[in-house]
């Protein structure tokens, strides 16, 4: 069976510039960064992806939501689970900007922090 | 009897008056109050301030302003708190009905109506969702279509989940963030629709929003027909020729309960063109000078009201250039109007520039902002007047979802200025 070298293109999103990078998911190897952070976004986009989740939570026992987002990107594919979690939570009602509602969140390095008042 | 009893309306004076509370709006007030002016007054006509920023969750937003990538309820926040500060004061549920050509601003709120004789008028109202009823869409007028905007606000605000199985017509910012929020709330979002051969919004979002999701975007393709009578059930959609007409044989059903339309901005300008103020028939906002100066002297105009911008930051500076403008002219003890010293048009390739004029100034450059009317890959920019070429520029990349600037020499700019792209040089 043939050994296909799977090549992915997609823009990097660290800066406004939005390079064009060109990752050789075998080697690893990036082509088309603007700069050195584009090069480990590139390696880390087909490695280990993560994205920062922006949602809203309930507040405790009223009809009304609140916007949280965590404090630093998390895993891609803890997105979907995170929202189940979410979805079960419900912060107090006393809650303002910054406040950290749940600390390493999933299991991650991040915290779940208030955004919205 | 029939006696006619008039009551004038009371007046009262003020220095600047600014129409809005939006992140166009309070950037413009804390510029203008750290250059001097004292007398300030925000007529917010929602009870909230930060405009539609507390409803985007999101982040992306400050990353040119703060170096940060915050979220919008936090770049918000970042205003509210500067304007705070200051102590300027903003009135709450105060609508602006009224704008005269003699400043005279006519606002009702829960206190009555009233008018406002201000010494300068900022215009910073925004932009309004382009509707259902604006698109020529076949079909019935079930419950179930939204416009992703009134989606979001549901959604991030209410906690109201808009349906289940979404279609999405429109692949703008607006329209790709609210596939992704709603694939998150637990909607099957089944297709992004856009009538263009190319995706509306920043390429990050079509990365983060439908890449990651595994949500298809249908390029060249456009809703057709609607159908449900109580409660959409499925929509049609067509692929479309270069002249954006459906093509007949290329039809197919999408099921779904929920269609969410991301199809154009425009800005609010009622107030303005009511006005009398000359309004760019491209961006549908004002006509201005590099100042934000509209064709009334001492109103200005910033932000989505003036042209729907992509990047809130930029938003924020030319809020600042409004607002440090109208303090500079606060400030001036005769107020001469001046002609404009040169008018900027764009042609081949460039649609719109914002200013359209330039008028006397002090700074070595001006910035003109502009957006292309198609993608361009190592295109030339190029200015010119009667005098020759004034600048020429090779940029690697523009496309019309990402508002482009540029830095012309102002001692260069007179007469007819044109804005174009050379023609070599097409992706």
């Amino acid at each position: 069976m043939e050994n296909v070298e799977k090549i992915r293109r997609f823009p990097c999103t660290v800066c406004p510039m939005g390079c064009e990078l060109t990752v050789d998911t075998g080697s690893l190897e990036v082509t088309g960064n603007g700069c050195p952070r584009g090069k480990a976004y590139g390696v880390a986009e087909v490695t280990h992806p993560t994205r920062t989740l922006t949602t809203t939570v309930a507040l405790r026992g009223t009809d009304r939501v609140i916007a949280v987002r965590t404090d630093r990107p998390i895993a891609k594919e803890l997105l979907l689970p995170a929202m189940d979690f979410i979805r079960a939570y419900a912060a107090p009602e006393t809650v303002k900007p910054g406040d950290v509602l749940v600390e390493g969140f999933m299991g991650t390095d991040a915290n779940l922090v208030v955004t919205g008042k | 009897m029939g006696s006619e009893i008039r009551t004038a309306l009371p007046e009262v004076k003020v220095g600047l008056l600014v129409i809005g509370a939006g992140p166009a709006g309070l950037a413009a007030a804390v510029a203008a109050y750290d250059r001097g002016v004292r007398d300030i007054l925000i007529c917010e006509r929602q009870d909230f301030a930060g405009g539609i920023l507390p409803q985007c969750i999101h982040n992306g937003f400050g990353l040119k302003r703060f170096g940060e990538e915050l979220t919008g309820p936090e770049y918000a926040g970042r205003y509210e708190k500067m304007a705070e500060e200051r102590g300027i004061r903003i009135e709450y549920g105060a609508t602006v009905t009224k704008l005269s050509n003699d400043r005279r601003v006519t606002v009702l709120s829960e206190s009555g109506m009233k008018v406002y004789a201000a010494d300068a008028v900022i215009l910073a109202m925004g932009c309004r969702e382009r509707p259902r009823g604006a698109l020529p869409v076949v079909g019935t007028r079930p419950a179930g279509i939204y416009t992703a905007g009134c989606a979001q606000k549901m959604v991030n605000r209410m906690g109201l989940l808009p349906g289940r199985e979404i279609v999405i017509l429109g692949s703008g910012d607006i329209g790709l963030i609210m596939a992704r929020r709603m694939t998150l709330e637990g909607a099957h979002v089944k297709a992004v629709c856009e009538v263009m051969d190319h995706p509306g919004g920043l390429r990050r979002n079509i990365v983060q929003c439908l890449d990651d999701f595994g949500i298809p975007l249908y390029l060249s393709t456009t809703v057709v027909e609607v159908e449900g009578e109580d409660r959409v059930t499925a929509v049609t959609v067509a692929e479309v020729d270069e002249r954006r007409r459906p093509i007949p044989g290329t039809e197919r059903r999408i099921e779904c309960d929920t269609l969410l339309l991301s199809v154009g901005l425009i800005p609010e300008n009622e107030l303005t063109r009511q006005a009398g103020i000359e309004i760019d028939p491209v961006t549908n906002g004002a006509a201005v000078r590099e100042n934000r100066e509209t064709s009334i002297p001492g109103v200005f105009a910033c932000g989505n009201v003036l042209h729907v911008h992509d990047l809130v930051d930029f938003v924020s500076e030319e809020g600042e250039i409004a607002g440090n403008a109208a303090a500079d002219y606060l400030a001036k003890q005769e107020k001469i109007e001046t002609a404009p010293v040169a008018r900027v048009t764009a042609k081949n390739g460039v649609r719109y520039t914002v200013p359209e004029l330039i008028g006397e100034g002090e700074t070595k450059n001006v910035t003109v902002f502009f957006r292309v009317s198609d993608s361009f890959r190592d295109a030339t920019l190029v200015a010119e007047n009667e005098n020759g070429v004034i600048l020429s520029k090779k940029v690697r990349r523009m496309v019309p979802g990402e508002m482009q600037r540029v830095d012309l020499p102002r001692e260069k700019l007179v007469g007819e200025v044109t804005l174009s792209v050379a023609p070599q040089g097409n992706s």
